[in-house]
């Protein structure tokens, strides 16, 4: 499973731009950044390098922080690559919440998915012949 | 164990002969000493010895918050300055100030006044009591201090302010009894468990007597739950006194009020006519005993009732319920009235809300536009924002059952509504 930082922000003229730079202060690099935004407010996922250092260094500065576990998972960057990926979480009946893709390199895409159903999925994924991918292949642990 | 147990538990019959006694003086000595209330009895027919029993005191007039602006500053003071012992005035937020002076029986009385909620939360000579309210020409911080002195306490008088060290003093010095307002304890208790204390267990005080500003049951119970201690609702106002005019016992239902020192009556705010006892209304004093400022039939704004109910703790002083609101405070929101406790009783009902809230009243066209601004508390999911979204629709629901209103919920950002280390700013209206 993947450490996704999750952040609570106000709709608010540079607020995402203040966390980001709390995140800088750390000295912590940043590799992906997602907003999901409402009328007042915004959830902000990334994934970054020491997301619990990450996190800690946000509360600090008073913002909502945590760290959320997600699934990713490689697809070859081709038609029906997330597609497939999704049927075959329908056809497990597995919830998927939310979800967010990015390019790794020219060949493949990285697809974060979150859904109900964390531990067994990996290894469900991993018989089923999808490639999941270690946290230590985007990000530096803590 | 009561402070003055042949006055506080005085048989009610006796009580109300005391009461028209003093009335009679208190209104006699207002009438030949201040020439508002000659104009005014004038005006209604009335002259002091009108007044044969207690039933008699509705055909005075009253007397209001702008009647004492504009006595300002000394147009109300019954005594001459070398009979005045001290001068507190109240905030000027919405015009003129108001002065109130103080005899130096006035000042005795006060701080009896306030030693009897010293005694319902288990104080005693000997006790460590924390004043933690304001000093200056804010009633809260001497009214405390001067109950404090009159029991024999070890007075601490930390005034409000740099929280971190009133809780390290609260921890080394044993405080026994906390007095200041609701929001400040909250604030202290936050704190400390901020600090890593466990203030129920780590810390010595048992009693809070807190005031100047509304509780709803909930902060109430967060508070007594954080600091382990039992709460005293002290009410006051120092247009009548100060803090110390009514005080909750520990059957926590209900405020005694100091009925030797003040006729407290509940009156219908539209109709002024007095309602029956149970009945929410506004609250008027007379003073039965003040020699500075002696006060008939004056209108406090705040919304109240009598508990009609002998207490169970022995005290025969008719016991009001928790202000619920202010007339003046009142928000007319699209035609409804609304208080804010009204808002806060439902928030507090929500354990995955902050108890800190604001409330922005706009004005968008002809309609007034309410907003509530809530934080989540720190174990929030607010990863999923379906959660977020469900909360707010499950308060916009509730608050619309209750309050008959629609009211648009903000999700903030934790410490955006600021904490208060005073009054608590729970209102911003911004309407024209
Ligand atoms: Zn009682």
């Amino acid at each position: 499973m993947i450490s996704q930082l999750t952040v609570f922000l106000q709709n608010e003229k540079g607020r995402l731009a203040a966390a980001c730079r709390t995140i800088a202060d750390a000295g912590i690099n940043m590799h992906s950044l997602f907003i999901a935004d409402t009328q007042d407010f915004g959830v902000v996922r990334m994934l970054v390098d020491q997301p619990k250092k990450a996190a800690e260094a946000l509360r600090a500065a008073g913002y909502r922080a945590t760290i959320t576990p997600v699934t990713a998972v490689r697809i070859p960057n081709q038609p029906g690559g997330l597609a497939k990926l999704l049927e075959y979480m329908d056809s497990q009946n597995v919830n998927v919440e939310y979800g967010y893709c990015f390019l790794a390199g020219e060949e493949f895409a990285i697809d974060v998915l979150k859904t109900d159903e964390d531990i067994e999925l990996e290894s469900k994924l991993a018989e089923a012949g999808f490639q999941t991918v270690a946290p230590e292949e985007i990000y530096k642990l803590d | 164990m009561y402070y003055q147990p042949d006055i506080e538990t005085m048989p009610v019959e006796q009580l109300r002969e005391l009461q028209l006694d003093r009335m009679k003086r208190s209104i006699a000595h207002a009438y030949e000493n201040i020439p508002l209330y000659r104009e005014r009895f004038a005006e209604a027919g009335v002259v002091p010895s009108d007044l044969k029993s207690l039933d008699d005191l509705v055909k005075f007039p009253f007397l209001t918050k702008q009647d004492m602006r504009d006595c300002y500053p000394y147009g109300l003071f019954a005594v001459p300055s070398s009979d005045v012992a001290r001068i507190h005035a109240s905030s000027g937020t919405t015009g003129q100030a108001t002065v109130v002076g103080h005899s130096a029986n006035d000042l005795k009385n006060w701080g009896d006044c306030f030693a009897r909620g010293i005694y319902m939360v288990g104080g005693s000579r000997g006790s460590v009591i924390q004043v933690s309210y304001g000093y200056g020409l804010f009633t809260g911080g001497l009214g405390a201090h001067a109950g404090g002195e009159a029991v024999g306490c070890a007075v601490i008088p930390t005034s409000s302010g740099n929280t971190k060290r009133q809780i390290q003093m609260m921890k080394d010095l044993g405080t026994d009894i906390l007095a200041c307002t609701p929001s400040y304890a909250l604030l202290i208790a936050d704190t400390a468990i901020e600090m890593g204390y466990d203030p129920a267990k780590d810390f010595k005080v048992s009693g809070v007597i807190l005031g100047a500003e509304p509780a709803s049951e909930n902060m109430r119970q967060e508070i007594r739950e954080k600091l382990g201690v039992q709460y005293c609702d002290v009410y006051g106002l120092s247009e009548v006194m100060g803090p110390g005019v009514a005080m909750e016992c520990a059957e926590s239902h209900g405020l005694h009020l100091a009925e030797d020192h003040f006729y407290a009556e509940i009156v219908d705010p539209e109709t002024l006519q007095p309602v029956p006892d149970g009945t929410y209304g506004e609250l008027v004093f007379t003073t039965l005993t003040r020699e500075c400022c002696p006060l008939v039939r004056y209108r406090t704004r705040d919304v109240t009732r009598i508990i009609p109910e002998e207490c169970a703790c022995g005290r025969t002083h008719r016991k009001i319920d928790r202000i619920v609101g202010r007339t003046d405070d009142m928000m007319i929101i699209r035609g409804v009235n609304v208080f804010p406790s009204q808002i806060e009783q439902v928030i507090t009902g929500f354990p995955e809300i902050a108890t800190q809230y604001q409330i922005v009243l706009t004005s968008n066209g002809p309609l007034d536009r309410i907003e509530l601004q809530v934080e989540p508390v720190a174990d929030f999911p607010f990863d999923e924002i379906r959660k977020l979204e469900d909360l707010k629709a499950r308060l916009h629901a509730e608050l619309k059952s209750n309050l008959q209103i629609s009211v648009d919920i903000r999700i903030v950002e934790p410490k955006t509504i600021e904490r208060s280390e005073g009054k608590a700013k729970r209102i911003i209206d911004m309407r024209n």
